[in-house]
C-alpha cells in the first residue's frame, strides 16, 4: 500500500504533526486483553451491582423496571438497525426511515398531539429545547417549571437556560401536585411557556386541563412532561390543550441501563414545525411513483442552518427510538392499556398495604395517583432502604436525596412486573422494620404527628 | 412494493406478548382516578402478532446498508466495525438492568467502568479531568460553551464571541448560538488550514473562544495549531478541539499537548459503540484540571476503595442529563479499550491513516483532490471534472449504491466545490478499499461515457431517487397524516 501512495514509510505520513505534540513512546496504558479474559472481567463488575434479575425493583423517578419482550431485543441487535449511521443516504436507509415515521405516529397517538420528532436524547434535554422553541415562538423570557417536574429535568431546565435563551422560576406544589395558585400568583406578560409533568414526580396525576387553561390565558405555552405509559390510560396532555408534549421514552421497551442510553419524545402542533429541534421523517415518493421516506425539513438543523439553527442537536437516540416503537407494536393497544391498568392496581394495593401499618402513611393524602407514590414512614427511610435490601428489595427513592427536609419520605413505584408475592413481601418487610424498630407505640406517636 | 406500515398490517383484535393475569384485587380505574383524568378508550396504536412484527421490521431492516454489510466511508463520522463483544457485555443484567438511583453501594461495578472509561479517554486525551454525561458529541460542545462562559464570567466579563473555522461542523457554529454567544467565522488559507493572519485579526478580548477541529474536515492537520493556541490564550480565550476526528491522532499525538483546554470524544466514532441509524452516541468532555470546577455534576469521586457521586461541585454548570450519561455506551467503550490495549490503540490511528491515504492515492487521477500532500484519517475530493461533464458529487454519490457500497459525505465541508469527504477507517480491507475504488473509478468513466446512467442512479436500491421537495411541501408526518393524503387522492 504504501508503494502505491509513494511513501518510504508509514511515519512519512504523519509528519504533518509537528515533533513537540507527538506522543513519546507508549501510551501508559494496560496491554491488550482477550474476548473471555473480558467477559470474566465485566461479569465481576456486573456481579458487584443490584440489577433487577435478582432484586424486587420498586425505584422509579422516571426509570422503571417495565417488561421488555424479547422481540424487541431481538430486532435491535440486527446489524441492520444498530449499524447503521444517520439515514443521509434515503435510498438505502429506508428501514431506519419508516421505523422513524412509524415512531413519530405513536408517539402522536400516545400524545394526542400533531408532529413528533426523531428522538432527543432523554426527557430532561427534550423538557428544555421545549422551553426553548416556547421562547422562540412567543418572544418571551421566563419559563415557569412546576416543582411536580422532575428535579433532575428542573437542573437541566436552569442549566440551559443559563445559555441565555430563557430564565426559569418554580411553581409550588400542594400535595405532589402543581398548585394552582402559585401558578396564576407566577403568570405574568413575560411567561414563555408553564412546564408541568404527568403524572407528577410522586406519581401524582394532575388537572392537565385546568393547568394548561391557565397558562394559556395568560398567553404562555403549555407544556407537558408526561410519562408514556400513563399515557395509556390517562387523558393525554394533547387533549388537555397542550403545546408541546415532551418525556422519556424508556418505559417502552428501554432496559434501566443505569439510566441511559434512554430517549426523549418531543411532540407539538404543526404550526411549529418550523420551530421543531432534531430529525424529522416525511413519507414521498421516488422516481417511478413509490412511496419512501426521507429526512425532511432539514434546513431547520444544524447542517443546512448552522448558527440559525433550532437547536444544535445532531445524533440523538434512534435505536432506542426503535425500541419504543418495536415494543409499542408488540403491546398495541389493549397491551398497553394492560400495562397501565396493572401498574395503577399494583401501585394501589401495595399503597393502601402499607399504609394500613401503624406510623406509616401516603405523604400526598388522598391526592390521586398513578404507578408511583410518596411513602412517609414512622423512621428514616434510608433505615428500612438497609432492611429492604437485606431481603432482596429495592424499596424505593428516598425522597431525602432531593430535599433535606423529607428524611421519612419514600418514592416508591410499582410496574406490571411486581407480583402479589414481592408486594405482600415488601408490606411484611415494611412491617417487620417499623415494629422492631418503632414498636407499636412509638409507631402510633409518629402516626398522630 | 413498499413495505407497509404497523399501521396498514394492523387486525382488530390481534397482539404480540401478554402478560400475567392481574394477581391483586381489581379496583377498577374508574374507583382509582377521577374519571375527567381518564383518556377515553385506548390509544391509536395497531394491533398486530408478534409474527407480523418481527417480519415487519426484518422486511425494513433489509432495506437498510450497514457497516457489517460493506464499507460505509462517511467523512467525519468514522463508521469502523462495532465489536460484537462490547453489545455482549453490555447486555449482562448487571450492567443492563440497574437503577440509576439504587444505592451506591449497590453499584460499584457501574461506578468502576465509569471511572475506569474516564482514565482510559483522559490518558488518550491528554486532558485528565472528564465528564461522561454528555449523550453525544453536541451536547459536549454546548457542556464546554457552558463552561466558556461560566470562566470568563467568573474572571468577571463572560465576554461575547466565539470564533469557528469555515471548515467546521455545524454543530460547532449552532452550539455557540444557543450558548449567547455571537459566531465569528474565520477563513481557511490556500493550504485549507485556519488562516492565521485573518486569526489575528479577529481575536481580541471578546473572545470567549475558539472552536477547531484537527485534523480538520479537510482531512488535514492544522500544523500551526502551537501558534493558533498562543494567539487565542494571549487574548484571554479557551481553545475547544471539535473531537470528531480523534481517530486520526490516537497515540500519536494529544489534544493536552497542542495546547487545546477541551475537547470533546464521540464514543461512537472514535471509540467504536454502534451508531443505531443516529444514536444513541455517547459524549466524553476532557478538559484540563483548571477547568475541571465547572465541570457538569454529578461528579463521580472515590473515597478508600468506594466510589460515589457528588453534586458538591458550587462552581459547576449543572446538569446536562437526566442522569449519568449513556452508560451502556461506556461499557461498550471500555470493552473496546481494553481489547486493544495501549498496544491495539496506537494501531488504530497509524492504519486509519494508511487506510485513507492509500483510496486516496488510488482516485486522486480521476478526481480532483482538494488539496495536495498526504491527508491525515479522511480527505476530500471534489467532483469538478464531472461536474463539467454533467456528472454532480450528488450523482457520484447516488451510483455509489449501485455498487453496494455507501456513499461518502457530500456537499462538506462547504470550502470545496462538489465535495465528496471521505474517511474508510482502519477496520476496512485492502480487499474492502479496492472493491471501493473500483467502484468511483468506474463511475468517473461512466461520467465520460454514459453520464445519464449516473445522473438516473440509483437503479439497483430498494427505491429510486427521492423526491425530497415534494416532502417538505407536503408534510406527511404521520400515519393520520397518511391517511388523510391517501382519503383526498
Amino acid at each position: 500500500m504504501l508503494d502505491r501512495i509513494g511513501a518510504k514509510s508509514l511515519e512519512e505520513l504523519w509528519e504533518a504533526i509537528p515533533s513537540e505534540f507527538r506522543v513519546a513512546g507508549s501510551l501508559p496504558l494496560d496491554p491488550p486483553m482477550a474476548e473471555y479474559e473480558l467477559t470474566r472481567r465485566f461479569a465481576q463488575l456486573a456481579e458487584q451491582n443490584a440489577d433487577a434479575s435478582h432484586y424486587a425493583c420498586f425505584l422509579g423517578a422516571g426509570i422503571y423496571d417495565h417488561f421488555i419482550p424479547a422481540a424487541v431485543r431481538s430486532i435491535l441487535s440486527r446489524s441492520e438497525f444498530a449499524t447503521a449511521y444517520t439515514p443521509y443516504q434515503p435510498e438505502v436507509s429506508q428501514g431506519t426511515l419508516q421505523a422513524i415515521f412509524e415512531f413519530q405516529s405513536m408517539i402522536c397517538e400516545l400524545t394526542g398531539m400533531e408532529v413528533a420528532n426523531a428522538s432527543m436524547y432523554d426527557g430532561a434535554t427534550a423538557s428544555a429545547e421545549a422551553a426553548h422553541l416556547a421562547t422562540g415562538a412567543n418572544g418571551r423570557r421566563v419559563v415557569l417549571v412546576s416543582k411536580g417536574l422532575h428535579p433532575h429535568y428542573r437542573r437541566v431546565l436552569e442549566t440551559y437556560g443559563a445559555a441565555g435563551s430563557y430564565e426559569t422560576r418554580e411553581v409550588a406544589i400542594d400535595q405532589g401536585a402543581t398548585s394552582i395558585e402559585s401558578l396564576r400568583r407566577l403568570l405574568s406578560p413575560d411567561v414563555a411557556a408553564f412546564l408541568w409533568a404527568q403524572p407528577t414526580f410522586e406519581g401524582v396525576v394532575e388537572d392537565g386541563k385546568a393547568l394548561t387553561e391557565a397558562a394559556h390565558a395568560a398567553g404562555a405555552y403549555s407544556i407537558a412532561a408526561a410519562d408514556p405509559v400513563a399515557l395509556a390510560l390517562l387523558r393525554p396532555p394533547g387533549e388537555d390543550g397542550a403545546d408541546v408534549v415532551v418525556g422519556e421514552g424508556q418505559p417502552l421497551g428501554v432496559p434501566m441501563g443505569y439510566g441511559g442510553p434512554v430517549v426523549g419524545f418531543f411532540a407539538i402542533r404543526k404550526g411549529d414545525v418550523r420551530r421543531l429541534p432534531g430529525r424529522l421523517a416525511g413519507v414521498t415518493v421516488d422516481l417511478d411513483g413509490t412511496r419512501g421516506y426521507v429526512l425532511t425539513l432539514q434546513t431547520r438543523e444544524q447542517h443546512i442552518r448552522r448558527e440559525r439553527a433550532t437547536s444544535n442537536i445532531c445524533t440523538n437516540q434512534a435505536l432506542m427510538a426503535l425500541a419504543n416503537t418495536v415494543h409499542l407494536a408488540l403491546l398495541g393497544a389493549q397491551g398497553m392499556r394492560e400495562v397501565a391498568v396493572q401498574c395503577l392496581e399494583k401501585a394501589h394495593y401495595l399503597a393502601r398495604r402499607a399504609s394500613e401499618i401503624p406510623g406509616v402513611s401516603l405523604a400526598n393524602g388522598g391526592a390521586p395517583y398513578f404507578r408511583e407514590f410518596a411513602l412517609r414512614l414512622p423512621g428514616p427511610a434510608a433505615e428500612f432502604l438497609r432492611a429492604a435490601e437485606a431481603r432482596r428489595i429495592l424499596a424505593g427513592v428516598p425522597l431525602a436525596r432531593f430535599d433535606g427536609g423529607r428524611p421519612r419520605d419514600l418514592l416508591v413505584a410499582v410496574t406490571e412486573k411486581r407480583t402479589r408475592e414481592e408486594l405482600d413481601r415488601y408490606v411484611e418487610t415494611l412491617a417487620d422494620w417499623a415494629r422492631s424498630r418503632f414498636g407499636a407505640r412509638v409507631a402510633e406517636a409518629a402516626c398522630r404527628s | 412494493m413498499p413495505e407497509l406500515t404497523l399501521k396498514e398490517i394492523s387486525v382488530e383484535g390481534h397482539r404480540g406478548p401478554r402478560l400475567a393475569p392481574l394477581d391483586v384485587p381489581a379496583e377498577g380505574e374508574t374507583r382509582l382516578l377521577p374519571a375527567d383524568r381518564l383518556r377515553r378508550g385506548a390509544p391509536g396504536l395497531p394491533e398486530v402478532s408478534e409474527p407480523a412484527v418481527v417480519r415487519h421490521f426484518v422486511n425494513l431492516s433489509i432495506l437498510n446498508h450497514h457497516i457489517d454489510r460493506a464499507i460505509y466511508p462517511l467523512g467525519s463520522c468514522t463508521m469502523k466495525y462495532n465489536p460484537k463483544l462490547n453489545d455482549e457485555v453490555a447486555s449482562m443484567p448487571g450492567l443492563a438492568a440497574i437503577h440509576p438511583l439504587q444505592p451506591e453501594e449497590l453499584a460499584q461495578g457501574a461506578l468502576a467502568v465509569v471511572a475506569e472509561l474516564k482514565h482510559w479517554l483522559g490518558t488518550i486525551a491528554g486532558l485528565p479531568a472528564v465528564t461522561l454525561q454528555p449523550a453525544a458529541g453536541a451536547q459536549c460542545e454546548l457542556t464546554a460553551v457552558l463552561m466558556t462562559r461560566a470562566y470568563h464570567r467568573e474572571r468577571g466579563n463572560p465576554r461575547e464571541e466565539v470564533i469557528v473555522p469555515d471548515s467546521a461542523h455545524g454543530t460547532n457554529p449552532s452550539t455557540v448560538n444557543q450558548v449567547g454567544y455571537r459566531v465569528v467565522t474565520v477563513p481557511s488559507g490556500s493550504d485549507g488550514c485556519v488562516d492565521i493572519d485573518a486569526l489575528r485579526r479577529v481575536v481580541s478580548e471578546k473572545t470567549a473562544a475558539l472552536m477547531l477541529t484537527n485534523p480538520n474536515t479537510l482531512g488535514i492537520f492544522e500544523r500551526r495549531v502551537g501558534e493558533i493556541a498562543r494567539i487565542v490564550h494571549e487574548a484571554g480565550g479557551l481553545l475547544y478541539l471539535d473531537g470528531a476526528n480523534l481517530n486520526a491522532l490516537i497515540g500519536l499525538a494529544s489534544p493536552g499537548s497542542m495546547g487545546f483546554d477541551f475537547t470533546h470524544i464521540n464514543l461512537h466514532k472514535t471509540f467504536s459503540t454502534p451508531h443505531g441509524g443516529g444514536g444513541p452516541g455517547g459524549g466524553a468532555l476532557c478538559v484540563r484540571e483548571e477547568l475541571a470546577p465547572y465541570l457538569p455534576t454529578p461528579v463521580l469521586e472515590r473515597t478508600g476503595d468506594r466510589y460515589h457521586w457528588t453534586d458538591d461541585r458550587p462552581r459547576s454548570i449543572g446538569r446536562v442529563h437526566s442522569f449519568y450519561g449513556n452508560f451502556g455506551m461506556m461499557v461498550r467503550a471500555l470493552c473496546y479499550v481494553k481489547t486493544l490495549g495501549a498496544s491495539g490503540l496506537e494501531e488504530v490511528s497509524r492504519e486509519a491513516i494508511l487506510n485513507a491515504n492509500y483510496l486516496k492515492a488510488r482516485l486522486q487521477d480521476a478526481y480532483q483532490p482538494s488539496y495536495p500532500g498526504y491527508c491525515m484519517h479522511e480527505f476530500v475530493l471534489s467532483a469538478s471534472r464531472q461536474k463539467a461533464r454533467g456528472v454532480r458529487a450528488l450523482d457520484v454519490a447516488k451510483r455509489l449504491l449501485d455498487f453496494g457500497v455507501h456513499a461518502p459525505t457530500a456537499y462538506f465541508p462547504l470550502i470545496v466545490d462538489e465535495a465528496l469527504m471521505i474517511e474508510p477507517t482502519e477496520t476496512e480491507t485492502k480487499a474492502s478499499l479496492d472493491r471501493f475504488a473500483d467502484a468511483l473509478l468506474a463511475i468517473d468513466r461512466e461520467s465520460q461515457e454514459d453520464p445519464e446512467r449516473v445522473r438516473n442512479a440509483p437503479t439497483r436500491t430498494p427505491v429510486r431517487r427521492l423526491d425530497e421537495a415534494r416532502a417538505a411541501r407536503k408534510l406527511t408526518l404521520t400515519w393520520r397524516d397518511l391517511e388523510d393524503e391517501v382519503g383526498r387522492a
